[in-house]
């Protein structure tokens, strides 16, 4: 596989959510909009790209018995930092994410890579898969959060910008930005997708 | 929300019903798809999940409360809680083995995979978040997986319908059980604001 394909492989046809089907607490919690959400896939994918590049570095060093624990110790590291940056930066996002920010250690997509990608390649190539699934989970999230938003609230917002606001005279579904329009959508994105997979072969 | 001063058997519905830990809380969805397929696995899989978040829960606070707070030690919650969680469940595995073969045998499998089930490090962050004192932490943490639980079991009930149904080829598998649950999350909606909480 060459480094392009490791890249663009994490976005549709592995994409950890849609496909493989981890990493699903965090993109249904945080998802209720488009902000919320693509602040989570940011955090994710910097706790990502950080612990599979220092993974891939250290690999040499590593014991196997104790792979695990030292990958916790890691990826509980870049989450710690994650958790005081975000606090500090921005408290609104902060405070709607709530426990879900110290939970990205827990994540499955972020051992799992580290687990059957980094500790097996070089650094490069790690990188290179951290920001390709990274970018898969973002995606996937902000795409998510925005279309519960739009149905939900009538608006579409990213970095506190307003990008749509469908205004005054439109009636918006509020079930979509509660528990039960994650679940929906959710579903009907896993379908959208394996359309999508298999109209291209 | 849930705090110290509520009584006991309003931390007991709020856990189970109202913020559903499952339906309502998206945490734990991971094994919530991957076991629910059969009812046997469901209910090993909850009484596995219940046995690990009341130790998980009271080991995390007594280390937040005895060791971590009075040495100033609060950044290192997260790595902390896990690495106790992952060792404990790794301890409670092997010990059971040698002493409880049977109760081993019924829920042992499951317990490696609870390590990365969120719902117990998320517990175990929760009692810290919401100030519960011991008792209370002892009642939460016995509730939130109860629900946990009854959701499963309730799911897997449905999912053993479901395979023999006919359904719409491009949602069959992982699209319609998402859809099912998204009503059965209405359903618990319908217990918010019970007895004003």
């Amino acid at each position: 596989m060459n480094r392009w394909q490791v890249f663009i492989n994490g976005i549709m046809k592995e994409n950890p959510v849609l496909v493989l089907l981890i990493g699903l607490c965090p993109t249904l919690a945080t998802s209720s909009s488009a902000n919320d959400g693509f602040g989570m896939g940011v955090a994710a994918t910097f706790v990502l790209i950080a612990s599979n590049i220092l993974i891939s570095a250290v690999r040499k060093w590593t014991p196997d018995q104790i792979r695990i624990p030292i990958f916790i110790i890691i990826i509980s590291t870049f989450v710690t930092i994650v958790d005081y940056t975000m606090h500090a930066a921005d408290p609104v996002l902060y405070a709607n994410l709530g426990v879900f920010v110290p939970l990205i250690v827990v994540n499955c997509i972020i051992l799992g890579r580290a687990e059957a990608y980094a500790y097996k390649n070089d650094v490069l190539s790690s990188t290179l898969d951290g920001i390709g699934m990274g970018l898969g989970f973002t995606l996937t999230i902000t795409v998510l959060g925005a279309i519960r938003e739009i149905i939900g609230n009538g608006t579409v917002t990213i970095l506190n910008y307003e990008l749509i606001n469908l205004g005054e005279g439109f009636k918006p579904a509020l079930v979509f930005i509660m528990p039960p329009g994650a679940f929906l959508v959710m579903g009907l994105l896993i379908a959208t997708n394996r359309l999508l997979i298999r109209k291209r072969g | 929300m849930i705090s110290n001063d509520m009584a006991w058997y309003m931390i007991i519905i709020s856990a189970v019903l109202i913020n559903n830990i499952i339906l309502i809380r998206f945490l734990a969805l991971c094994s919530f798809f991957g076991v629910s397929n059969k009812l046997e696995t469901s209910i090993g899989m909850g009484m596995a999940v219940i046995f690990v978040i009341v130790i998980a829960a009271t080991a995390s606070w007594l280390i937040w409360h005895y060791l971590l707070l009075p040495l100033k030690l609060e950044f290192l919650r997260t790595a902390a809680f896990i690495l106790v969680i992952a060792g404990l469940v790794q301890f409670l595995e092997m010990y059971m083995r040698k002493a409880m073969p049977a109760l081993y045998h019924a829920m042992g499998i499951y317990l490696p995979l609870i390590t990365t089930n969120c719902a117990v490090l998320a517990v175990a962050l929760l009692v810290i978040d919401y100030n519960l004192g011991f008792i209370n932490t002892l009642i939460y943490s016995v509730s939130v997986p109860v629900g946990y639980t009854l959701s499963i079991i309730l799911f897997a009930g449905i999912r053993e319908r479901i395979d023999i149904a006919p359904i719409p080829k491009f949602l069959k598998g992982y699209p319609i059980i998402f859809i099912t649950a998204s009503m059965m999350s209405m359903a618990f909606l319908g217990f918010s604001h019970l007895f004003g909480l």
